[in-house]
């Protein structure tokens, strides 16, 4: 038997997932004499008919990837640059030149009137190697201070499944609540509404998704679960 | 004192009961608390130990990061409760020398490189003690570690076997600890089957020692089995939940 685990199955450090070179393994696993086995307490999907197996995290914290865009917090006021704690093991640095495109010369005390210690903003990682702090930028479109919203704060291996198979949950959740979200990979999100019910809403929406991230068929129960609850709060609506 | 007390009774049976390869009843609960990263509560017998992880983190102090690897601080405490007579709360010298022998048997089943300079937290918490809190210990953190999704080869299972009245019997309580002749601590990966704890206290022939070997791969199994079925539990109720529903 190749494969030693079913689709769907919870598995920990140590189960043994499949044989080598009959399936292709990707995600959290290691090699050992010709077989894979699991690295992490996660779940694992299987497809039979492209002949691969996908093992991903339940939990862990945020490892940062060149592009991701995250939200971070502004933790210290440098010289020339500010901390950023993006919900990792490793805090990011972001350059006063990744902040004005054109060069500029700004005191220390002009730094923190830009951004501020508490400051929560979204943000691109530019570089990240191991051997130094993660860099970032807030030189793109929709990058920079978020000024109002709701913070919610997930596990960073569930950011997937809030965002769905090409976004469809992330566009669900938006079309049904008039909601905009923000989602970070570092597994913050920000949703920003007008409305505190359908906000709040919102925030328990990806709370469920959450918890059941590891289960089949979530865009139907969260699209179920929404309407039930809409029809609770939005009287006039 | 020693010897004199009787730990066998006529029809074998131990001074709590049970038979010399039993092991106490052991009760896993992964994830018990909501600030830590992950946690787990064991419950060996009488002993109740509570393992908090948090990490991994920024390394604090700095100079303690490795560049090419996480550092794993362990903590075993005894609660001043955890015993019949109050424990004095300052680290005992005991404890100090238990935080190491924990880290040390926990350490070669992490992926320690896949988190470079940066630091983990396992704080033991002893709450109640009644001997085998170093093999509780290290069964509780390595659950701890997997709930907090951090890189593991394996999980790591630990049991002692002892030695009373001449025998060698399997998870010493703290009768026959006190009163036995010999304590062998052994901590395992189940699936590499390779040790990464093995202390001895007493007088051990090498036969016997060939021996606990080999009594102790049933009951490494057992612990092995429940800390499988505690990390999944949470998970699986929210699937079976969610089943029931639809």
């Amino acid at each position: 038997m190749p494969v030693y685990v079913e689709n769907r199955q919870i598995v920990v450090p140590g189960d043994p997932i499949a044989d080598k070179n009959r399936f292709t393994v990707e995600g959290k696993v290691y090699e050992r004499n010709g077989k894979y086995y699991s690295k992490v307490l996660g779940v694992v999907f299987v497809d039979r008919d492209s002949r691969k197996v996908n093992v991903v995290t339940l939990k862990g914290k945020y490892i940062p990837k060149p592009g991701d865009v995250v939200i971070g917090k502004v933790v210290e006021v440098g010289l020339t640059n500010w901390i950023v704690d993006i919900n990792s093991p490793y805090p990011a640095v972001l350059p006063l030149t990744e902040v004005y495109s054109k060069p500029t010369s700004i005191a220390r005390n002009e730094l923190s009137k830009i951004l501020d210690v508490g400051d929560i903003i979204a943000a691109k990682i530019i570089s990240f190697d191991y051997a130094r702090d993660p860099l970032i930028t807030i030189k793109e479109s929709r990058l920079g201070k978020v000024k109002k919203g709701l913070l919610v704060e997930v596990s960073p291996s569930k950011i997937p499944r809030v965002i769905g198979r090409k976004g469809s949950m992330i566009s669900m959740i938006k079309e049904m609540l008039n909601v905009d979200l923000l989602v970070g990979q570092n597994g913050r999100i920000v949703i920003i509404g007008d409305d505190k019910d359908r906000v709040e809403l919102a925030a328990l929406v990806i709370k469920k998704i959450e918890r059941e991230a590891h289960t089949s068929g979530l865009t139907d129960r969260v699209k179920e679960f929404i309407t039930v609850k809409l029809s609770q709060i939005g009287g006039g609506d | 004192m020693k010897g004199n007390i009787k730990l066998i009774d006529e029809n074998g049976k131990r001074v709590d009961g049970r038979y010399p390869n039993e092991m106490r009843r052991l009760r896993i609960e992964a994830g018990v608390l909501k600030n830590a990263d992950g946690s787990a509560l064991v419950e060996l017998g009488n002993n109740k130990i509570l393992v908090a992880v948090y990490g991994p983190h920024e390394a604090i102090p700095k100079y303690v990061a490795e560049p090419d690897r996480a550092v794993i601080r362990c903590r075993y405490s005894m609660a001043p409760f955890s015993v019949d007579e109050r424990k004095s709360p300052n680290p005992s010298r005991r404890e100090i020398e238990l935080s190491m022998v924990i880290r040390q048997a926990l350490e070669p089943a992490v992926f320690l490189n896949e988190y470079p300079r940066t630091m983990i937290d396992v704080f033991i918490e002893v709450l109640e003690a009644d001997g085998g809190t170093r093999t509780a210990s290290i069964t509780a953190a390595a659950v701890a570690l997997a709930d907090a999704g951090i890189a593991m080869r394996d999980l790591v299972s630990a049991i002692a076997i002892g030695k009373v009245d001449g025998r060698l019997v399997v998870d010493l309580n703290g009768i026959e600890d006190q009163y036995g002749e010999g304590d062998m601590p052994i901590a395992m990966m189940p699936q590499l089957n390779y040790v990464t704890l093995f202390q001895a206290d007493g007088v051990f022939t090498p036969q016997e020692i060939e021996e606990a070997f080999r009594m102790v791969s049933d009951p490494i199994k057992k612990v092995y089995r429940e800390q499988k079925k505690a990390l999944k539990k949470k998970y699986e109720e929210v699937v079976e939940e969610v089943e029931k529903n639809e």
